[in-house]
C-alpha cells in the first residue's frame, strides 16, 4: 500500500495555523497566569490554620487531579449554557485550564513550601517580619525556586492539553487542524504538521520559563545551578 | 423533548465505564513495554542510543495527546483498511505512555547508586546481569508510586478515545447528554465514574510514596 | 602446602603494576607507580588521603582504565584498553571489598553470596547454597545466611562482603579500607578475618589506616604519596623509616 505525502496543500492555510497557534498561546498565557496565582493562593490555604478550608481545597485538588480535562471543560462549558449562561469558547477554555492547572500547581508548590525548614519561618519571625513579608520572601520564593522545574512540565502539559479545547470549538492549533483536514482531506498531513507546531510551542514556553527563571531567582543565575 | 436520565442511561455509563478500563489497561500493558525498551534506550552504553532515545521523548512529550491520536488514526487509515478506533487510541496512548514512562523509569534506575553496579561488575558479571538481578529490583521498588500515579494519567487520557467516535466512559456521557441535555448531571455522574476510578490508585501511590520514604530513613 | 612445593624456583608475581600512569582530567593521581606482588604474598599500602590507593586498587581489576603503563594480574594482561570479556576474566579472579560494603540490600545474605557463582560461573542451587555456607563460615556468619543487610551491623556486612567475593574463589584480594567506616568496636572482627584468610595463604593487597594490622600481618607495606610509591619495606619500615615524608606520616597516624 502506497501513499503519496502530499504536504504543500496545507502551505495555503498558513495564516490560519499561525492564528491558531496564537489562540494557543493565548490560552497558556492566561492559563499561566492565573493558574500560578490562584495555585500559590491554594498553597497557601492548604496549609493555613483554616482547617474549613485547607479541606475545602484539598476536595478541590483531588476532584480536579482524579478527573479528566475534557470531562471538566464540557462540564463547565455545557453545563453552564444550559444554565443560561452561554460563555464564549474561549473563556470557557480559559477557566476550565485555570482551574485545572491550579490544582496540579498547588501541589506542586505545596510539596516545595514542606521543604522550607521551620527553623528558617522562626529566625524570620524573630526577626520582626510581618507575616506576608515571611510568606513570599521566607517560604514562597525558595519554595517556588526549588520546584521550578517541575511547575514548568505542568505548564508545557497544560499548553499540550489546550487542543482539548478543540472539542468545544475554541480555536486554537488543533481545531484550526480540524477545519483544514475536512477542506483539504489530508487528515494525516494536517496532524503530522501541526506536531512540530506544538514542539515550537513547548520549546518556546520553555524558553520563557527558563528566562523568568533567570530573573526571579538571582541565586540560581549566580551559582549556575541548572534551572 | 422530555428525554430524562434514567437508570437506563445510567448503565450505558457503566458500559463506556467498562471499556475505558479495557483501553486502559490496553494502554498500560503495551505502553509499559515500550516504555521499558525507551528506558533501555535512555540508560545505553551507546551515546548515539541515548541520544535517539531523547529525541523520541521529547518530541512525544511536546505533542499533545490528541494529535497523537488523531496521527494514529488517520496514519492506520493510510493502509487502507477500516481502523478500529480502540486500535488507533490504545496506540496513541501506547506511544504517549511509552515516552512518560521510559522517563519515569530511567530516573529510577539512575537512582540506584552507581557503586552498586560497580559492585556487581566487581564479581565479574555482565552489565545485562548486573541490570537485571541488582539494579532492576531496586529501581523497581522505587518506581511504584509513581508508576501508579501515571496510571491515573493514562485512565483520564483515555476519555481523549471519545474524540474518535471510541464509545467510553466520556463518549457515552456525551451521547447521554445530546438527548436528554442535562450536561451537569451526565457529566457529573461520569466525572464521578472517572474519580471513583482514579482516587483509589491516587491514595495506593501517595501510601506506596509513603512508606518508600519511612523505609529509606 | 603443596602449592608450595609445586612452585616453580621463581614465581611469577600475582600481581604486577609497571609504570602506571592514571589521570582524571588534568589531575595526575597516578604517576608512574610500579610494584609486585607474589602469589601468597600480604602487602598492605598506606599514605595520606587522596594519595591514589584506591585508585591504584581500581585501576587493578579494571574499575578504571589506566592511561600509561601496564598490570599483570594472575596472568590477565591489563593495559590501557580492555574488552569487557577480558575484564570478566580478570574480575574472576580479583576480589574487591569496598569500605562501603555495597551488599545488595533486595538480597538476603545468603543470596549476595551465590548471585555470582550461579550467574558467572552458572553453578547449580544446591552447589550454590553449600559454597555460600562454606563462605560465610569463614567469615563466622553462617547463622545469618537469611538475614537482610540491613539487619547486620557494619562489621557483619563488611564479612557478607568478604564472603561475597571468596565465594568467586578469586585468587587475588583487594581491601579499600574495609574497616574505616566501622565503630572501633566492630573493626577487630573484620580484620580476624582478613588476618585468617592472610595464614590460609590468599594473596592480598589492602589499603588501610590500620597500622598494627599492616605491620603485623602484611609481608610488605607500601607507602604511597603524591600517586607514586615512596617507600616499601617489612615491619621494620614502621620502627625506622627512611623518608622523612613516612616517619611525620607515622607520628600523624599514631
Ligand atoms: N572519579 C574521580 N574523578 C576525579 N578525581 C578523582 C576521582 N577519584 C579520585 N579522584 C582524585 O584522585 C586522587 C586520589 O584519590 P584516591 O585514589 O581515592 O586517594 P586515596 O584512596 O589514597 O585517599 C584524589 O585527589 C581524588 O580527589
Ligand atoms: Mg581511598
Amino acid at each position: 500500500m502506497r501513499y503519496d505525502f502530499d504536504f504543500a496543500v496545507l502551505l495555503d492555510y498558513w495564516p490560519d495555523f499561525l492564528a491558531g497557534a496564537w489562540v494557543t498561546l493565548q490560552l497558556t498565557f492566561l492559563a499561566t497566569v492565573f493558574g500560578m496565582a490562584i495555585g500559590t493562593l491554594c498553597a497557601i490555604g492548604a496549609r493555613g490554620k483554616r482547617r474549613w478550608l485547607a479541606r475545602a481545597i484539598g476536595i478541590y485538588v483531588e476532584i480536579i487531579r482524579n478527573t479528566p480535562f475534557l470531562i471538566q471543560i464540557f462540564f463547565l462549558y455545557f453545563g453552564l449554557a444550559s444554565a443560561g449562561l452561554r460563555l464564549p469558547v474561549f473563556t470557557a477554555a480559559v477557566i476550565a485550564m485555570v482551574f485545572n492547572v491550579a490544582a496540579y500547581c498547588s501541589e506542586i508548590i505545596r510539596a516545595g513550601m514542606d521543604t522550607v525548614h521551620p527553623g528558617q519561618i522562626e529566625a524570620a519571625q524573630s526577626l520582626g517580619m510581618s507575616t506576608p513579608t515571611i510568606y513570599w520572601d521566607v517560604i514562597l520564593r525558595p519554595a517556588i525556586e526549588r520546584v521550578y522545574p517541575a511547575l514548568t512540565g505542568q505548564f508545557v502539559l497544560m499548553m499540550l492539553s489546550s487542543s482539548v479545547a478543540s472539542q468545544i470549538s475554541t480555536e486554537e492549533l488543533t481545531a484550526v487542524a480540524n477545519n483544514v483536514q475536512s477542506f483539504t482531506f489530508r487528515s494525516l498531513e494536517t496532524f503530522l504538521a501541526i506536531a512540530p507546531m506544538y514542539l515550537a510551542l513547548a520549546a518556546l514556553l520553555k524558553l520563557s520559563f527558563w528566562g523568568i527563571g533567570l530573573f526571579a531567582f538571582p541565586r540560581r543565575r549566580r551559582l549556575g545551578t541548572a534551572l | 423533548m422530555d428525554i430524562v436520565f434514567n437508570w437506563s442511561y445510567f448503565g450505558y455509563l457503566l458500559y463506556g465505564a467498562m471499556w475505558t478500563l479495557v483501553l486502559s489497561a490496553c494502554a498500560f500493558v503495551l505502553g509499559g513495554a515500550a516504555g521499558f525498551l525507551v528506558m533501555l534506550a535512555r540508560t545505553a552504553q551507546s551515546r548515539l542510543i541515548r541520544q535517539i532515545a531523547l529525541v523520541y521523548v521529547e518530541i512525544i512529550q511536546g505533542t499533545p495527546l490528541l494529535v497523537l491520536l488523531f496521527i494514529a488514526y488517520f496514519g492506520l487509515g493510510v493502509f487502507g483498511i477500516e481502523v478500529p478506533p480502540l486500535v488507533a487510541a490504545a496506540i496513541s496512548l501506547m506511544i504517549n505512555a511509552s515516552a512518560f514512562l521510559g522517563e519515569i523509569w530511567k530516573g529510577c534506575v539512575e537512582a540506584v547508586p552507581r557503586t552498586q553496579r560497580e559492585a556487581a561488575e566487581c564479581l565479574a558479571l555482565t552489565r545485562w546481569q548486573a541490570f537485571v538481578d541488582v539494579i532492576l529490583p531496586q529501581a523497581a521498588r522505587i518506581a511504584t508510586p509513581p508508576t501508579v500515579g501515571f496510571m491515573v494519567q493514562m485512565l483520564k487520557n483515555t476519555s481523549l478515545a471519545s474524540v474518535v467516535g471510541f464509545v467510553e466512559l466520556t463518549r457515552a456521557a456525551q451521547v447521554i447528554n445530546n438527548s436528554t441535555i442535562q450536561p451537569f448531571l451526565v457529566f457529573g455522574i461520569a466525572g464521578t465514574m472517572y474519580f471513583v476510578l482514579c482516587y483509589p490508585l491516587t491514595a495506593w501511590s501517595r501510601s506506596l510514596e509513603r512508606t518508600l520514604n519511612v523505609g529509606r530513613r | 602446602m603443596s602449592a608450595a612445593v609445586n612452585a616453580p624456583a621463581v614465581a611469577l608475581p600475582a600481581v604486577a603494576l609497571k609504570d602506571v600512569r592514571k589521570s582524571y582530567g588534568p589531575l595526575e593521581v597516578l604517576k608512574g607507580v610500579s610494584f609486585d606482588v607474589a602469589p601468597g604474598e600480604v602487602v598492605a599500602i598506606i599514605g595520606a588521603s587522596g594519595s591514589g590507593k584506591s585508585t591504584a586498587l581500581r585501576c587493578i581489576n579494571g574499575l578504571e582504565s589506566i592511561q600509561a603503563g601496564s598490570i599483570e594480574v594472575c596472568g590477565h594482561h591489563v593495559g590501557t584498553q580492555r574488552s569487557d570479556a577480558e575484564l570478566r576474566a580478570l574480575r574472576q579472579d580479583v576480589g574487591i571489598v569496598f569500605q562501603s560494603y555495597n551488599l545488595f540490600p533486595h538480597l538476603t545474605v545468603e543470596q549476595n553470596v551465590t548471585l555470582a557463582p550461579r550467574r558467572v560461573k552458572r553453578i547449580g542451587n544446591a552447589a550454590a547454597k553449600d559454597l555460600a555456607r562454606a563462605c560465610l563460615a569463614q567469615v563466622g556468619l553462617a547463622e545469618k545466611a537469611d538475614s537482610y543487610p540491613e539487619q547486620l551491623s557494619g562489621g557483619q556486612q563488611q564479612r557478607v562482603a568478604i564472603a561475597r567475593s571468596l565465594a568467586m574463589q578469586p585468587k587475588v584480594m583487594l581491601f579499600d579500607e574495609v574497616t574505616s567506616a566501622l565503630d572501633p568496636h566492630l573493626t577487630g572482627e573484620v580484620l580476624r578475618v582478613m588476618e585468617k584468610l592472610a595464614r590460609d595463604g590468599m594473596t592480598m593487597i589492602t589499603v588501610t589506616h590500620e597500622m598494627g594490622f599492616a605491620r603485623r600481618v602484611a609481608n610488605r607495606t607500601i607507602f604511597m604519596r603524591d600517586g607514586l610509591v615512596w617507600e616499601v619495606g617489612g615491619a621494620e619500615m614502621f620502627a625506622a623509616p627512611r623518608t622523612p615524608e613516612l616517619q611525620s606520616f607515622l607520628g600523624s597516624e599514631l
